[in-house]
């Protein structure tokens, strides 16, 4: 095992369970004076795919954060393998170091995570703040590069590069760490089919079964690719958790939800109506 | 100034600043300044600034200026790019504070202009504070051009400015190249919306508009700009892949720094 490669996270217990990665009991979080999380509590086990789905401002991106000790409830607690993440924990240098070690995060703006003056620089970041070796951040660095495909873009200026380009140097510098968890805001949002495949499949490839992955998102058709287990928020709290394929049926919960919207077309002069043009539908015979 | 042309001027400076600070270029040009040790190079260029800053006598100023504009020539940095950028700024904003005191330093009466007398003594107030302020202006630019921007946080850190003063730093670097990058989208965005020509008060009307929601956007924006860097892991602690190394070149440097800081400060009293 390399010098800073993360010791092996027990994903069980002694009794075969999961171990609880994450844990949000009665949440509230209120921004000013508007409340984004309202009693929200959710269980996140270790090795676990889950995507957040809301529409915006259901508090997706909020909980994100709250679960990456960069903003702290207002009332109840979240906690990370049985600690709970406050302010005074985060200011700690051990434990936040420990926790920044272990818990990953991807902004959904690539801009607001790409403040170095290349790529390179970018992706050397996180590594530099763990205060590793220079010869294994060099290493990590170069794999990271190699694994997005962007070794050709190391000296370029992050602004300067591509939407997809940007998201997958954003992923980069995260997963260069190697975190147990890897939290996701909207990883694929405002991309073109291309950059969106393959972005998922960059993930898809990082995960070896024991990494956790929570994705917030609204894009149904990603669904099934990113996750085993869906859990659906709404005003700030958690309105359903199910599988992938029992949230896509629930149109009912979906429409509630603001997940997808009456789709009106025609066809061969008919006008037809369906919940969303993401959803698997078929026409019977004109 | 109409506002077309100020709008026009603040993108461009925008523009050129984002690229400046963003890319860093000039600080990795092989020019003179950018071969030193960015400790050396710090406390040499305040040590010169605050010289510049104390001087009394023009020509020491002058002396000092010239001494920029050699450097500057030296490190590869453009010229023209220092005069409009650097040179032309300071001049106009000096040469706006420094107007009064061409007419309210008492002294003998120089020149006329309407019932108003333009003073020997003045007018010197006023060279004199414009060099003064070309020559500290010139030097300070010279060290943020020719350094990378987290090296020169790491000088600053070596010479034990506290965590909470780099952080700061960091994040106000940032939050500039955020106040360019959203200042060009919304003047472009505006550009794309506006149908014929606007009238003067219009014009200024929008350029107060824009300016307060350009303010708190980016104050957002840097907000979000922060909690990413703490989100992986930065404490406030500049690290570096490479380590400050005192070579041969910085102690002749250095020795230059304190020659130079020495004379100005004995001729400039």
């Amino acid at each position: 095992m390399k010098e800073n490669e993360l010791p092996e996270v027990e994903i069980t217990d002694a009794a075969g369970a999961q171990v609880l990665e994450f844990e949000a009991e009665a949440v509230r979080f209120d921004y000013e004076r508007v409340a984004a999380l309202q009693g929200l509590s959710l269980q996140v086990k270790a090795g676990e795919r889950i995507a957040l789905l809301g529409a915006n401002g259901s508090g997706k991106s909020t909980l994100l954060r709250l679960m990456d000790g960069l903003h702290f409830a207002t009332a109840g607690t979240v906690r990370f393998r049985g600690e709970a993440l406050t302010e005074s924990a985060m200011e700690d240098d051990a434990f936040a170091l420990r926790f920044r070690r272990q818990v990953g995060i991807v902004f959904q703006n690539p801009d607001v995570q790409l403040f170095n003056p290349t790529v390179f620089d970018e992706v050397a970041f996180g590594p530099l703040q763990m205060g590793w070796p220079r010869e294994e951040i060099l290493d990590r660095v170069h794999a990271a590069l190699n694994w997005i495909g962007a070794e050709h873009l190391k000296d370029r200026a992050p602004y300067r590069l591509s939407g997809g380009e940007k998201k997958r140097v954003a992923i980069a510098s995260v997963v260069v760490l190697d975190p147990n968890v890897l939290l996701l805001d909207e990883p694929t949002s405002a991309l073109d089919p291309r950059s969106q495949s393959q972005v998922i499949e960059l993930l898809e490839s990082w995960n070896d079964g024991r990494k956790t992955i929570i994705t917030a998102t609204h894009q149904l058709e990603i669904l099934g690719e990113i996750s085993g287990r869906a859990v659906v928020l709404q005003n700030g709290a958690v309105v359903a958790d199910a599988t992938p394929a029992d949230v896509l049926a629930n149109t009912e919960l979906l429409e509630r939800a603001n997940l997808i919207h009456s789709h009106r077309h025609l066809h061969g002069g008919v006008q037809h109506r369906h919940p969303s043009p993401y959803l698997r539908h078929e026409h019977d015979k004109h | 100034m109409s506002s077309n042309v100020l709008s026009k001027t603040v993108r461009g400076f925008s523009r050129a600043l984002g690229r400046t600070l963003i890319s860093e270029q000039s600080a990795h040009e092989r020019g003179l300044l950018q071969a030193l040790d960015p400790r050396v190079k710090l406390v040499g260029m305040l040590a010169m600034v605050t010289t510049a800053a104390l001087a009394r006598r023009l020509p020491v100023m002058l002396a000092l200026f010239a001494l920029g504009v050699v450097l500057a020539v030296a490190s590869r940095l453009s010229l023209l790019a220092m005069a409009k950028r650097v040179w032309l700024v300071a001049f106009a904003f000096t040469a706006m504070i420094a107007f009064p005191a061409l007419f309210l330093t008492p002294g003998v009466a120089v020149y006329r202009i309407g019932g108003l007398a333009v003073t020997a003594q003045g007018a010197r107030s006023a060279l004199l504070l414009i060099t003064r302020v070309e020559a500290a202006v010139t030097l300070s630019t010279l060290l943020v051009l020719t350094t990378p921007w987290m090296h020169l946080l790491k000088a600053l850190r070596t010479l034990l400015v506290p965590v909470e003063v780099i952080a700061l730093l960091a994040m106000t670097h940032r939050y500039v190249v955020l106040l360019t990058e959203t200042a060009n989208a919304m003047f472009e965005s505006r550009q794309s919306r506006m149908v014929g020509r606007l009238n003067g008060h219009e014009q200024r009307r929008l350029m107060v508009n824009t300016g307060g929601v350009l303010m708190s956007k980016t104050l957002e924006l840097g907000n979000e700009v922060f909690l990413a860097m703490q989100a992986r892991g930065f404490r406030g602690e500049v690290r570096l892949l490479t380590n400050f190394r005192l070579r041969g070149w910085d102690y002749v440097a250095m020795m230059g720094f304190a020659a130079l800081v020495v004379t100005a400060a004995v001729a400039g009293r």
